[in-house]
């Protein structure tokens, strides 16, 4: 650090300080008597209602439902619920239930299987009545004791490699299959790091696998991890920034906004925009002035979440679907690490290759995205983007994004040139998992998407594209501005914008060089012809 | 014979080591912000620089203000008397020992290269700097100001970049021609004490 720097540096901890400290003691105090009392004015553990056994989740949300009889109502109508989203902008329908990506792939013929994640209690059979008000399942979000989802996934029996690439037989019948309903009833309240993470830290079949800046590292996170999870930092929890109205929770993979300008949203709460808190001007008047004028073109994202998977946990950056399936000599599947104990290779799920502390690749982004579905013809040839996000330097709404980009090779239809699903789940030879056989695989999930499969498998190399959002550094966590301002510097293949460092034309410093080089050299010559002349006389004399 | 004559009062003398100091400062790390080594990190060399840049804007204001007070911007009115023997004499003549064609004097204490060098300076170089400067540093301004449909970063940038190889290059010469006086010494002693040895004859004109 320069001297300058530590001054600066200095003046801006004190005066962040100064801010920051009425702030943290915003709350006024407790009396203790008070502070005793729970937080929510209604204590569900002496409702007459939940007074009682339970034997299944449908049964507690008929209780839950008694009282909070607008609940399934709202419930039905969001994103969590219906899998479901149609993009306004673009036309496409999208949401679990028709994208396809290059994890899991698609849900077509898993749905009971992938819906161990969706909020409903028994959705257990292909068909499902997504209008059932019983079917809500309210502990999925509003269980307190952490427990729940991983009981829930047990007591419906869910196929153990859905979590589990490898586990151990013997501990599986200690597994506690059902869970107590009227305890977990008696205990609710409101949804936490835990619940929301129990599905989203856990995308895609595992910890951290899918996003990289969501993974179960945030459930005790320091306040360099993440500014706003963690307990020493602003201590906050999803729903703090993703607002949930009505049961419709705000922040969206398929539509987000590259750039909200709002800016603060003091009465209204966060539009899961970093500007509906910090502003349209979030760096203090004590930091270097040009910081503020990053944010016209630069997302807070791309300073501030210097890298992914930060947490200890590692990201899968590519899945390779076409390797998997594979058994040994004695007929059975195979499981290979490498030294940090990362699987890279299974016979369920191929071969992977996995990151921490991964620098993002930088996108212009205007918020835009289209997606591939089921239904779109491919071109088989070069690498084939899942998801591909809008924007450009030209573009005012765009501004540069970090993102994870997931690598993959994953199985098509060689013939009809398009995506494919496949049956990964179940307990009969058309489940890969079961027979690895892609041919009876994809067969059975394109039969259930209601679209064509030729029988010609082959593999493509694709690409998805994931905006990165989560585990946001503080201040010194940051990057620093030789991070991008260099020759080679981080936004070095973002096209279209200059900036200092970057360097402009080449012939321009070429040019330049050779002016002053030229003079320097002339000089120098000069010089010593001079020196050499006047040798030369007094020699002479 | 040669007569002691005070060619460069105390402010001026003061310009032209803090505007020598801030230009060479400025140079440093403007090409270091350029993207060609990394001296003191971007952060602290954009703020320096910056800081720098307004120094040396209001060094200008004062130095603009002493020229047209005192009368001495008539020093850089251009001459082309003897130019060419004035280039000959830098080149070539220099080696031989010959005279210097020019003879300077209080009122005329700048050769006719080195009026139209400085004038070129004043009237195109530093501006040149210090409006691409200021276009740089308040790019996003440009859209209030109704700039932003004529201008792109990368040709102000240019235009910055431009203008500062040409003063870069023109210290370069100015440096070494400091040590082409009467003797190795000669200019730097006056342009520090004020007080230059001029040949008689011409002095006596002031």
């Amino acid at each position: 650090m320069s001297p300058l720097q530590k001054i600066l540096a200095s003046v801006l901890t004190l005066a962040v300080c100064a801010l920051a400290a009425p702030e943290a003691n915003a709350k006024p105090p407790l009396s203790a008597a008070l502070a005793a009392l729970p937080a929510s004015t209604a204590d569900h553990s002496q409702f007459k209602e939940l007074q009682r056994e339970f034997e299944s989740g449908s049964e507690l949300t008929r209780a839950c439902l008694s009282c909070h009889n607008q609940a399934a109502k709202q419930v039905h109508a969001s994103k969590h619920w219906k899998w479901e989203f149609v993009n306004g902008k673009t036309g496409q329908t999208l949401g679990k239930r028709h994208v396809v990506n290059n994890t899991l792939m698609s849900i077509a013929a898993n749905g009971p299987y992938c819906a161990r994640c969706h909020i409903s209690n028994e959705w257990t059979e292909a068909k499902f009545d997504f209008t059932d008000p019983n079917q809500v399942d309210c502990l999925a979000c509003h269980d307190t004791t952490g427990t729940y989802t991983s009981m829930k996934m047990h007591q419906l029996r869910s196929k153990c490699s859905a979590c589990h690439v490898e586990f151990d037989k013997s501990k599986a019948r200690n597994v506690v299959r059902r869970p107590d309903f009227g305890e977990l009833g008696r205990h609710v309240g409101k949804p936490s790091l835990q619940t929301c993470g129990a599905c989203h830290f856990n995308s895609d079949g595992g910890n951290g696998i899918k996003h990289g800046d969501l993974d179960s590292s945030l459930l005790n996170a320091a306040p360099e991890l993440d500014a706003h999870m963690a307990k020493d930092g602003a201590g906050l929890t999803c729903f703090n920034c993703h607002k949930t109205r009505r049961h419709q929770t705000l922040g969206s993979r398929y539509a987000p906004q590259s750039k909200d300008p709002k800016g603060k949203n003091v009465l209204g709460g966060s539009r899961a925009t970093c500007e509906s808190c910090h502003g349209l001007a979030p760096h203090p008047k004590t930091a270097n002035a040009k910081l503020n004028d990053h944010v016209d073109r630069i997302a807070c994202q791309t300073c501030h979440i210097p890298a992914i998977a930060r947490g200890g946990v590692p990201t899968k950056t590519r899945w390779d679907w076409s390797s998997a399936g594979r058994l040994d000599k004695a007929g059975k599947e195979i499981i290979t690490r490498d030294d940090k104990g990362r699987i890279i290779y299974s016979t369920q799920r191929g071969s992977a290759e996995w990151a921490e502390n991964l620098v993002p690749d930088y996108v212009w982004f205007n918020g835009e995205v289209k997606y591939l579905t089921l239904n779109d013809k491919i071109n088989p040839a070069g690498t084939v983007r899942l998801n591909v996000l809008s924007g450009g330097p030209d573009d005012p709404k765009s501004r540069i994004w970090p993102v994870k980009t997931l690598r993959g090779k994953q199985p098509i239809d060689a013939e009809n040139a398009t995506l494919v699903g496949v049956r990964l789940f179940g307990k009969d030879e058309n489940a890969f998992w079961e027979a690895y056989d892609w041919n009876k695989a994809i067969a059975a999930s394109m039969a259930d998407a209601g679209r064509p499969f030729s029988g010609k498998v082959g593999f493509v190399e694709t690409e998805m594209r994931i905006p990165v959002n989560h585990m946001v550094a503080p201040e010194s966590g940051a990057l620093s501005c030789g991070d991008c301002h260099s020759r080679n510097g981080r936004m070095a293949t973002v096209p279209g914008i200059y900036y200092p460092g970057r360097g402009i034309y080449w012939l321009i410093d070429l040019l330049g060089l050779l002016l002053v080089g030229g003079a320097l050299a002339g000089v120098l010559a000069h010089g010593a012809l001079r020196i050499a002349v006047k040798f030369r006389k007094s020699g002479k004399a | 014979m040669t007569q002691r004559v005070y060619l460069f009062a105390r402010f001026e003398r003061f310009w032209h080591w803090s505007q020598a100091g801030l230009i060479i400062f400025m140079a440093v790390t403007g090409f270091e912000i350029h993207g060609f080594y990394t001296l003191l990190g971007f952060e602290p060399a954009q703020e320096l620089h910056t800081i720098a840049a307004w120094a040396l804007i209001s060094l200008w204001v004062f130095a603009i203000f002493w020229h047209a007070t005192t009368g001495e911007w008539k020093q850089y009115i251009p001459s082309f008397d003897r130019l060419f023997a004035i280039m000959r004499y830098y080149s070539v003549d220099i080696l031989t020992g010959a005279p210097h064609p020019y003879k300077k004097s209080r009122l005329h204490k700048h050769n006719p290269l080195q009026r139209i060098v400085y004038l070129s300076l004043w009237v195109l170089i530093n501006p040149a700097l210090w409006i691409s400067g200021a276009l740089y540093y308040y790019y996003n301004d440009w859209g209030p100001w109704g700039l932003a449909p004529y201008l792109k970063l990368e040709y102000v940038a240019t235009a910055h970049v431009v203008a500062a190889f040409l003063i870069t290059t023109f210290l370069v010469i100015h440096v070494y021609l400091i040590t082409t006086g009467h003797t190795l010494f000669a200019y730097i002693k006056a342009m520090i004490t004020g007080w230059a040895d001029l040949d008689e004859d011409s002095a006596q004109e002031s």
